[in-house]
């Protein structure tokens, strides 16, 4: 919210917030067009999920995951992902539990854990190459340290993958990992996918509910947000066993009930558009992820030029950023803050291009670890992209 | 493969894997009753919404949003409310309760006003709260305070015979003032005030509410007034807004609904009013637990709100055309239920009404000692041999309460006259089959 204010001064170049500029595909918007003009869809719908909506996505989800999935017990819709991270939350974590969350992670995790009345347990994720990283696959968790946070209390471990902020695409092995830990201790795996579509060559992403034993203790988030380029539709699910989604549901009818009908028929018609074409490279899922990994090559070279380290992502629409290197002058920052809220407060008056600190995604054991660090998001028009360029180029043409 | 459990590995395995917040809170009659009107009904006159379509207006202003340049429309907007639709909600009701509001402090927007009771409820309620809830209710308030871990204190409108010869009017249904002044206690945190009510139709008169303002300001106790129906007044009557009354702005937290006052319950929109100490409570839950609502549907419902602020008091406002239409349906509703001998209460607000089925009895005989109220069973048996959905009035009441008034069904007459002539159609055909050998 802080950071939002800041960047909203027009002449400044947003790169902070994860918000494309650019148009969702125009078949997406006609659709919501043509359910806005049918009466009966401007009314109320199935609370759990209108009726054409968990029927694309089981299908979608079948395809991808190989099991059948039963769109009226094993679905939730929810407002965003957000609202699936909150009734999950609500559902099956309490007072008396742990949860494990992995640093830097989405602001959200930790204030929902505690409004749960239970304990946020963090593990951060550490760079192999002492620092010389280039790569998200670079970053990831010790194992011996992630088993030492399980104990009996822990209830979930929130697993964000592909990951906000650093775009790392955990491998299976890294996955197997995780399950098996979750399997010995009986704990459950929310599963925040919502980048799911957006990784780019050379890696795949695989969905830790696929592997064996994990199905039964895992929930699954997607965003339409991010899948279609539309976050203000605000609408996302939750995929898993019953025995876990009727939880959710009992939390979704004495919250909100329902999300938005013609909302959400005009997302299962744009969801029938991509089914149809899975097999073809022209299907949304990935197209988006190609035309969004040319942005990130872009981006990374125009921020090397400008003499910072960026750390590539696998997946996602983010990029970290290594600031250090620069040694830029904050000396009429905000003393008390740490460096990299100095800096893109600095970054935002002084070159008018904003950005987020990554120890806004830190809690305080880890904000040291990460302050050099700030996250761009990509997912930009072209023009946006411009903009960007001209400030970087003239600003390693200062530090040159 | 087998592996020693152990003790607290068992221990866990052997605990439910929900939460204990949701103890309670499980059933849910819309989920019933949607599901056996979508597979039984000929004529739905049960879940409250309209089928008729959102005005033109709205609908031309929709389309305008979505043709228009701005794709920005499909990305995030302001979290606590799209800033055309705070303004205009800030002007709009600033007006009628007159006051200056500031649209950034002084009004949420949230994902239905099921979702702004629920942020109500998380924001206000602790454990060892009561909240006193005025029966027949809405059905999600007793499982949001339970959710919250407050405790729900009822207390019931009680009928009052009407005068002879005339049929009953949801204004014969009052508060007993000594009871209501026994629900107060030290613990009392909030009362939950729904006028005009779902489902009785009763608008709560001046006097009315000032019995509960003047307990709220005594016991310093925080109203949360659901006022969806605002617009939905008969016969002349005022709806009158218990903010409005002396002491009681700073302890309210007034609630509105699109769906209701546009005709467009699937957009999803309500909000909040009320004096920013309250409403920065509200903000706090909405952000860990939704964030941020649907930007076209706000922007649409300001250009709404735009234009009823234009026509505010003129005859072409839509908030003075859509309760004179359906005035007239009620009328309807009512003379169609009294000619078949279900005795109707006639509503002074909303788009409900509910009646009194006992003449219709010897259809469904009462089942003595069954879990379920007499009322759930005729609904349900009505719905699948007759064709016709209602709901019954049980589903408004408190689990210990569900037998008080057990022979009532609830009406919505939100439809086009063509679904009150087919229902008409159902319980005339009824009434003959009664009446022949």
């Amino acid at each position: 919210v802080e950071f939002t204010k800041l960047a909203a001064d027009p002449s400044v170049v947003n790169l902070g917030q994860g918000l494309p500029d650019i148009s969702p595909p125009s078949y997406v918007k006609e659709e919501l067009a043509k359910a806005a003009a049918v009466d009966r869809l401007n009314q109320y719908t199935r609370g759990f999920g209108h009726l054409s909506l968990v029927k694309a996505l089981s299908q979608v989800y079948e395809r991808v995951c190989g099991r059948k999935i039963d769109p009226l017990t094993d679905i939730l819709v929810t407002v965003g992902a957000y609202g699936s991270l909150f009734s999950v939350i609500q559902a099956l974590i309490e007072e008396g539990d742990e949860v494990i969350i992995i640093e830097p992670s989405y602001d959200c995790y930790e204030p929902m854990v505690k409004m749960a009345g239970a304990k946020p347990v963090f593990i951060p994720l550490r760079h192999k190459n002492d620092g010389k990283s280039a790569s998200s696959a670079d970053w990831a968790l010790d194992p011996a340290e992630l088993a030492n946070k399980f104990n009996s209390k822990t209830k979930a471990i929130i697993l964000n993958n592909p990951h906000n902020p650093i775009g790392k695409v955990f491998t299976k092995e890294e996955l197997q990992i995780i399950a098996d830990l979750c399997i010995k201790h009986d704990t459950l795996c929310i599963s925040d996918e919502v980048y799911e579509w957006l990784v780019y060559k050379g890696n795949k992403h695989t969905k830790i509910a696929t592997l064996p034993g994990m199905w039964e203790r895992t929930v699954t988030i997607g965003s339409a947000g991010k899948t279609y380029s539309v976050t203000g539709w605000k609408l996302g699910w939750s995929i898993g066993p019953q025995n876990l989604i009727k939880h959710l549901q009992v939390v979704h009818q004495n919250t909100l009930y329902m999300c938005p009908t013609p909302l959400q028929e005009a997302l299962a018609q744009a969801f029938w558009i991509d089914y149809k074409r899975m097999d073809d490279p022209d299907c949304y899922f990935y197209s988006l992820s190609r035309e969004l990994e040319s942005k990130r090559d872009r981006m990374a070279r125009l921020l090397q030029e400008a003499g910072l380290k960026p750390i590539i992502p696998d997946g996602g629409y983010f990029m970290i950023v290594d600031v250090s290197t620069l040694k830029a002058d904050l000396s009429d920052v905000d003393e008390k803050q740490p460096y990299d809220y100095k800096f893109v407060k600095w970054m935002i008056a002084s070159k008018k291009l904003s950005a987020i600190p990554l120890s806004a995604f830190c809690g305080p054991e880890t904000k040291r670890q990460f302050e050099k660090y700030i996250r761009f998001c990509f997912i930009k028009k072209d023009s946006t992209l411009d903009a960007a360029e001209v400030i970087l180029k003239n600003w390693s043409k200062e530090t040159a | 493969r087998t592996h020693f459990l152990s003790l607290s590995l068992q221990a866990k395995m052997s605990r439910p894997v929900q939460a204990r917040r949701l103890e309670g809170i499980d059933k849910n009659i819309w989920v019933d009753f949607v599901k056996l009107a979508a597979t039984y009904a000929k004529v739905n006159l049960g879940q409250g919404f309209p089928d008729f379509p959102p005005p033109d207006f709205l609908k031309e202003a929709f389309v305008r949003s979505l043709s228009g340049q701005n794709h920005m429309l499909h990305q995030y907007t302001r979290a606590f409310g799209h800033p055309p639709l705070v303004k205009i909600l800030a002007q709009f009701f600033g007006k009628l309760l007159g006051r200056d509001l500031d649209p950034m402090t002084d009004v949420m927007v949230t994902v239905g006003a099921y979702q702004a009771l629920f942020c109500c409820f998380q924001a206000f309620v602790d454990e060892g709260d009561e909240v006193i809830i005025i029966e027949p209710f809405f059905d999600c308030y007793e499982p949001m305070v339970k959710m919250a871990g407050g405790t729900p204190v009822f207390v019931p409108l009680r009928p009052k015979a009407p005068k002879d010869g005339k049929l009953m009017s949801s204004a014969d249904w009052q508060l007993d003032p000594a009871e209501l002044t026994s629900k107060f206690s030290k613990r009392t945190k909030a009362i939950v005030l729904n006028s005009p009510n779902n489902p009785l139709g009763k608008v709560f008169s001046r006097g009315e509410l000032e019995l509960i303002a003047d307990l709220c300001v005594k016991h310093d106790v925080l109203c949360i007034s659901d006022e969806v129906y605002e617009w939905l007044v008969y016969d002349g009557k005022e709806h009158v807004r218990i903010a409005s009354l002396p002491g009681m702005w700073d302890r309210t937290v007034i609630i509105g609904s699109a769906g209701k006052t546009f005709s467009a319950t699937g957009w999803k929109v309500g909000w909040t009013v009320g004096p920013s100490r309250l409403l920065q409570h509200l903000h706090t839950v909405h952000q860990n637990s939704v964030y941020h609502c649907a930007t076209v549907a706000q922007e649409v419902v300001a250009q709404g709100f735009q234009r009823e602020l234009e026509l505010y008091g003129k005859p072409e406002s839509y908030f003075i055309q859509l309760p004179k239409e359906l005035q007239q349906k009620r009328d309807w509703l009512v003379q169609s239920l009294d000619a078949v001998g279900m005795k109707p209460i006639v509503p002074e607000g909303t788009y409900f009404l509910v009646a009194d089925i006992s003449e219709f009895k010897s259809d469904v005989p009462d089942v003595p000692n069954s879990d379920e109220p007499y009322d759930s069973r005729f609904a349900k048996w009505m719905v699948k041999n007759k064709g016709l959905a209602a709901i019954p009035l049980s589903a408004f009441y408190s689990g210990p309460h569900k037998n008080n008034y057990n022979h009532f069904i609830r009406f919505c007459f939100a439809k086009e006259d063509a679904t009150l002539k087919a229902a008409n159609d159902i319980l005339q055909k009824w009434k003959r089959e009664k009446s022949s050998p």
